[in-house]
């Protein structure tokens, strides 16, 4: 569904040091600097997955999602979307993309709603009948209810964000480029998007490609992950591989009957957290079964569960891996 | 294309919700075009004595009402929206739309004229046949004429505001330019003084270049200064202009989309 062959972009920008000297002398003599936002990145994404696209910011990720989606023109390399070239913005194209960006917005501001909505309909030329039942699964996934007669600019950041997905996905795309869906928004919002997102992917088998910096939207619809840095490609498969390189240790968290000492524990891995009734360690992924085996016969556990590093360690850790000339290293 | 004719009525509908959602601002931005007033004021002053010109007050009253009329029905802005959506980088929806942007901009411009019509043209139109009907043109063909000419007149005034959007693609800020291109336009059209007034030279030049077409020449047709073949021929050079700026239009854009940056997000 998603092709992607030595993908590069450049972007020129002028460059001038702050105060007012400065932006006199650039009246006259403007320094530019040469930006490489996206380095030469391949890779391929099959109909029907859901794959993350993570990095730091600056990395190059939203560069690459408005190429794939038509928007910026690559300096070279080639990228295929749906068997289309993205740049040439073919209406064929164009009716099976959607790009949802969480800080920039395409509903009309003065309007409520429902005329960007019917605004959508008419461009996406979608017959009538389909418009209905497509708004009106879309509304009850996301309860919209009334939402889309208020005016936009009366709605809060989380109701906005519904109603853009509901904008972005009536004409049912097979492909949705998502960046940063749920930035800035509560917890329970951003749980109510993931779910959404996960649905339309299972309803309508469109192929996902997500950036966001929030792990849990990683974590609960990403099984694949492409990592980008310095506009290079570092890691490209399952996010569990991908943890298993980066940290190759588990996380065993007891829950303990009485006090034992950090000497003790120590003993047994390197011990990450500890306090009253609970000790976290971090052993080593091979030995794994034997340190399990030890603690439970030589310390007072009332419950254990081994679990893999958060998924923000792990992404720190990969960041700073890799130096700024965007080797890969040993990822 | 087809598919973007069908969505136009739409496209009108939401533009023209879109252009009334704030009243007040609204009125204002149409009492923003009563420049021909303020100019009719000035010249019936000057002219109280004695004709200017040849120009008295009845003459000076016809053509600043029919330059109202004229401008009620031609006004645009698609350079500011182009201007902020640029920089800001929300040309991006437009974009990722299978209608072309221009489309859209044109719709949301020819939107809002018939609001403006109601409120505006009703008053400019009756004022021009108390104060001017003496000057109105007395052959029918050249109502005819008159209407094609507004057309063409929204059409250049359109365009050309699209093609210096476009220079934003290229340079920071494309209102710096459009402040230049009004300038001229405000001198060269008619819209502050009557292109009869102008030495000899300047009036040869002006008849030519594309401002004239963008106010003096419906409201000379409309007054009947120029009529018959003569209005036909001028007509099919606007028209011609029309479709040579049409052209640079769509060599600026394309060259500009290559060129376009998706600023934020």
């Amino acid at each position: 569904m998603i092709e992607v062959r030595r993908l590069t972009r450049h972007y020129r920008v002028h460059k001038r040091p702050p105060g007012l000297a400065a932006a006199f002398r650039s009246l006259f003599r403007r320094v530019y600097e040469t930006v490489v936002a996206v380095d030469g990145i391949d890779f391929d994404i099959g109909p029907g997955e859901r794959v993350g696209f993570l990095g730091p910011n600056g990395a190059g990720k939203t560069t690459t999602l408005k190429m794939l989606s038509g928007l910026l023109h690559p300096t070279s390399g080639e990228a295929r979307v749906a068997g289309f070239v993205p740049r040439e913005r073919r209406a064929g194209f164009l009716r099976q993309i959607t790009l949802v960006m969480g800080q920039k917005q395409q509903l009309l501001w003065d309007l409520p709603p429902s005329e960007t909505f019917e605004l959508n309909r008419a461009i996406y030329d979608i017959p009538v009948a389909e418009y209905r039942q497509t708004l009106g699964e879309l509304s009850e996934l996301l309860e919209l209810g009334d939402l889309v007669k208020k005016p936009t600019r009366q709605l809060s950041l989380g109701e906005r964000m519904k109603c853009e997905l509901v904008a972005a996905l009536l004409h049912r795309p097979r492909v949705l480029f998502l960046d940063e869906p749920t930035i800035g928004l509560d917890v329970s919002m951003q749980a109510t998007m993931r779910s959404f997102i996960q649905a339309y992917n299972e309803r309508f088998g469109a192929t996902v490609l997500l950036t966001s910096h929030y792990m849990e939207d990683v974590a609960a619809l990403c099984p694949r992950v492409i990592v980008i840095d310095h506009g290079r490609l570092i890691f490209d498969g399952a996010l569990g591989e991908l943890v298993r390189r980066v940290r190759p240790d588990k996380r065993i968290e007891l829950r303990l009957s009485k006090p034992v000492a950090a000497a003790d524990l120590e003993k047994l891995g390197r011990l990450v957290q500890h306090g009253e009734g609970l000790a976290v360690l971090q052993v080593p992924h091979a030995g794994l079964p034997e340190v399990v085996a030890r603690c439970l016969s030589t310390l007072p556990v009332l419950d254990v569960s081994v679990e893999d590093p958060p998924l923000e360690e792990v992404f720190r850790e990969l960041y700073q891996r890799v130096p700024a000339t965007g080797e890969a290293g040993g990822i | 294309m087809r598919a973007a004719l069908r969505s136009f009525p739409t496209l009108l509908r939401v533009g023209f919700a879109d252009a009334v959602a704030y009243r007040a601002e609204f009125l204002i931005w149409i009492l923003s075009t009563n420049m021909p007033l303020v100019m009719l004021a000035l010249w019936s002053a000057v002219a109280r004595e004695h004709p200017i010109g040849g120009w008295g007050q009845g003459k000076f009253a016809a053509y600043f009402l029919a330059a109202l009329v004229v401008r009620l029905l031609t006004g645009c802005w698609a350079v500011w929206t182009m201007n902020y959506e640029l920089r800001q980088g929300t040309l991006s929806f437009r974009l990722l739309r299978p209608v072309h942007p221009l489309l859209h901009y044109l719709a949301e411009n020819v939107a809002a004229i018939p609001m403006r019509g109601l409120f505006a043209l009703p008053v400019a139109a009756a004022s021009l046949w108390i104060l001017g009907s003496g000057e109105l043109a007395s052959d029918p063909w050249s109502y005819a004429i008159f209407l094609a000419a507004v057309l063409g007149a929204f059409a250049i005034n359109f365009v050309s505001m699209t093609i210096v959007g476009c220079l934003g693609f290229f340079v920071e800020s494309s209102l710096a330019i459009f402040q230049v291109w009004f300038g001229v336009y405000l001198l060269l059209s008619g819209y502050l003084i009557p292109l009869d007034f102008f030495p000899g030279w300047l009036r040869e030049a002006s008849a030519v270049l594309p401002f004239r077409f963008m106010l003096s020449f419906p409201v000379e047709v409309l007054l009947g200064r120029v009529s018959g073949g003569a209005a036909l021929a001028w007509l099919g050079y606007q028209w011609a202009l029309v479709a040579a700026m049409l052209a640079l239009l769509v060599i600026t854009w394309r060259a500009g989309l290559r060129r376009y940056s998706a600023y934020g997000g």
